[in-house]
């Protein structure tokens, strides 16, 4: 739980937002984070975000679930239960792979399905700070991480960028367990201070 | 300025030379050493000439189906090569001429050593055989042989031809774009008949009589389409390192090699379909194919064809930067080609009367292979010089160049 100070730039279109970022960051903003309404596509590239390392964690996955499943198969048929099947060894390969193969998609598939969830912070029950309530909609928000020395300063640069609002925001970084329909903690807080 | 015109590079030219003199070397010393021999030693000839001729005529259908498949559906990314595809598929005519020659002159002398369904009074299954006997019959063999082999090399030529049309067509007439779509659907019905379906049966699989597995072309249709695709990546590959085909990326190299790897998976898959229910059901006449392969003397092929045709592209191709680098996906596609040989030739070497003397045949079948690569760089490389390579007024150019895999 950290509460730090935004400035927050709207937009109206990507292809303001573009030319925006490309700007913020020549100048030498770090930007906090960008919000789109949908997946534009070669942004991840203008952010300068380093290629995601998921498919990595989904062979780790995969390769756990290749293991789990000729090591418990084995197990159980040789040591543990040993039954004779149709004359077969008791270690029948060809007939695990199927089985082994499945288990390999199913842990690949759940355990990137979590690590995607985790590493974008989207789960039931998990809240976060919305900046602006259209930014799922129609708007394109552009959010950087500011101080009390150079907010102006950031704020005028973000306006000379095209944005048709900029603000500054006082609100949580991090994610938190929360229900909809209660206030925000940080509001608490900003109210008791 | 785009480099249109290919000029066949002196190296290139006489590399494919080379290949093909050792090819016809290899060929002529064969000929001189085992054909005199006994009914072994000739078998031994005609089985390592069966096994080249059919195993690069079945490659070069293969980039023509990718071809059709992607024209049928409207696929962009192929357009910024697709004057290689349609090279291979329209030289398919002298390789469909050496298969039918080939396979037609077996059924014809009865050559029984390797067909052994040409005996007197053979009879493939005892039971329900009628059917059977009618497709392994002289009449339909040589019937159907030569039918799809005219219709495979009319296809061909046909594409090509539609193809080079266009560059000199008036600007944004779809016409010919409709009718290549059009010949497209004509030939993947003539595939889906014949190398999807009968033609393994037909050529392969009727050297072991008495065996059958109805995912035998499947399996066939995987092995020569994957070596296909790593045939058209080589070609691809070899003409940007030469300058050619700028507006060919690493995206275009990425979706081969997608491709490349997503087949040799398929090809895994069939082949342990089909190896998985003959060995659970453990029933003599259908184990009696794996016997020899698995157990016998072809044990080496058995496993150095899932070595080669599984675990490399499997493990080499899986990560994203492998299959945009140049050097690996070359690599893994001589790999892929080369396995698959090594698969053709065990599934014909074991059912013909070559069995455990494979010695002599596998490196005959090596010098021949090398003729047929020569002979394919030869042709295609001739053909590539005709036309411009990129095609011109194709409604999907610009797509192709925008393309991001």
């Amino acid at each position: 739980m950290s509460i730090k100070k935004f400035a927050v730039a709207v937009y109206d279109d990507e292809a303001v937002l573009f030319p925006a970022v490309k700007k913020v960051r020549s100048a030498g903003y770090k930007i906090h984070d960008v919000y789109t309404p949908f997946a534009v596509h070669g942004l991840d590239v203008a952010l300068g975000q380093k290629e995601s390392d998921l498919h990595i964690a989904g062979f780790i996955y995969g390769i756990t679930g290749t293991c789990t499943a000729l090591g418990f198969m084995g197990w159980i048929f040789t040591t543990d239960w040993p039954q004779n099947f149709g004359g077969k060894p008791h270690f029948p390969l060809p007939a695990f792979i199927p089985i082994t193969f499945e288990l390999t998609v199913l842990f690949a598939a759940v355990g990137m399905v979590l690590t995607f969830c985790y590493l974008n912070q989207i789960m039931p029950g998990v809240k976060k700070h919305i900046f602006h309530p259209r930014q799922t909609d129609d708007k394109f928000v552009m959010v950087i991480e500011v101080n009390d020395t150079n907010e102006a300063e950031t704020l005028a640069m973000l306006q000379s960028t095209g944005a048709e609002l900029t603000e500054t925001q006082i609100a949580e970084s991090d994610w938190w367990y929360g229900r909809f329909d209660k206030k925000e903690d940080y509001e608490i807080q900003q109210q008791l201070a | 300025m785009l480099k249109q015109e290919f000029i066949v590079p002196k190296s290139l030219k006489t590399t494919s030379i080379v290949l093909m003199l050792i090819g016809l070397v290899g060929l002529v010393v064969g000929a001189v050493t085992l054909l005199p021999g006994n009914a072994l030693a000739q078998t031994q000839f005609w089985a390592s000439l069966m096994h080249n001729a059919i195993f690069f005529l079945l490659i070069s259908v293969g980039s023509l189906f990718i071809l059709s498949a992607t024209s049928l559906a409207q696929g962009a990314w192929i357009v910024s090569f697709r004057r290689i595809p349609e090279s291979i598929g329209s030289m398919l005519y002298v390789f469909a001429a050496i298969a039918g020659v080939l396979l037609l002159s077996f059924v014809w002398t009865n050559n029984t050593n390797i067909y052994a369904w040409l005996q007197d009074g053979f009879n493939p299954h005892n039971s329900l055989n009628t059917l059977k006997n009618f497709f392994l019959s002289k009449g339909f063999f040589t019937f159907w042989t030569i039918l799809v082999l005219v219709l495979w090399s009319w296809f061909g030529v046909k594409l090509r031809e539609i193809s080079v049309k266009q560059d000199t067509d008036t600007k944004g007439s779809t016409k010919l774009y409709w009718k290549n779509f059009n010949f497209s659907a004509g030939f993947l019905f003539v595939f889906a008949l014949s190398l999807a379906s009968t033609i393994p049966w037909l050529w392969i699989m009727s050297i072991d009589s008495h065996w059958f597995s109805t995912m035998f072309s499947w399996y066939t249709f995987g092995s020569s389409f994957v070596s296909g695709m790593s045939m058209i990546m080589l070609w691809v590959l070899y003409l940007k390192r030469k300058g050619y085909l700028d507006v060919v990326s690493e995206e275009h190299v990425h979706d081969l090699g997608k491709f490349m790897f997503a087949f040799s998976i398929f090809w895994t898959y069939l082949w342990f379909s089909q190896f998985m229910l003959i060995w659970y059901a453990n029933i003599p006449e259908e184990t009696i194919y794996f016997q020899i392969r698995m157990h016998g003397p072809y044990r080496f092929f058995y496993w150095l064809n899932l070595i080669l045709n599984f675990v490399c592209p499997i493990l080499i191709l899986m990560p994203r930067p492998n299959k945009r680098n140049y050097f690996v996906v070359s690599l893994v596609a001589v790999i892929i080609i080369f396995g698959h040989w090594i698969d053709f030739f065990q599934m014909i070497m074991p059912g013909t009367t070559v069995r455990e003397n494979w010695d002599k045949p596998f490196v005959l079948s090596l010098f021949i292979a090398c003729g047929f690569v020569g002979l394919i760089i030869y042709l295609v490389a001739n053909k590539l010089t005709k036309a411009p390579l990129i095609p011109q007024n194709n409604p999907l150019f610009k797509e192709t160049i925008i393309h991001i895999s």
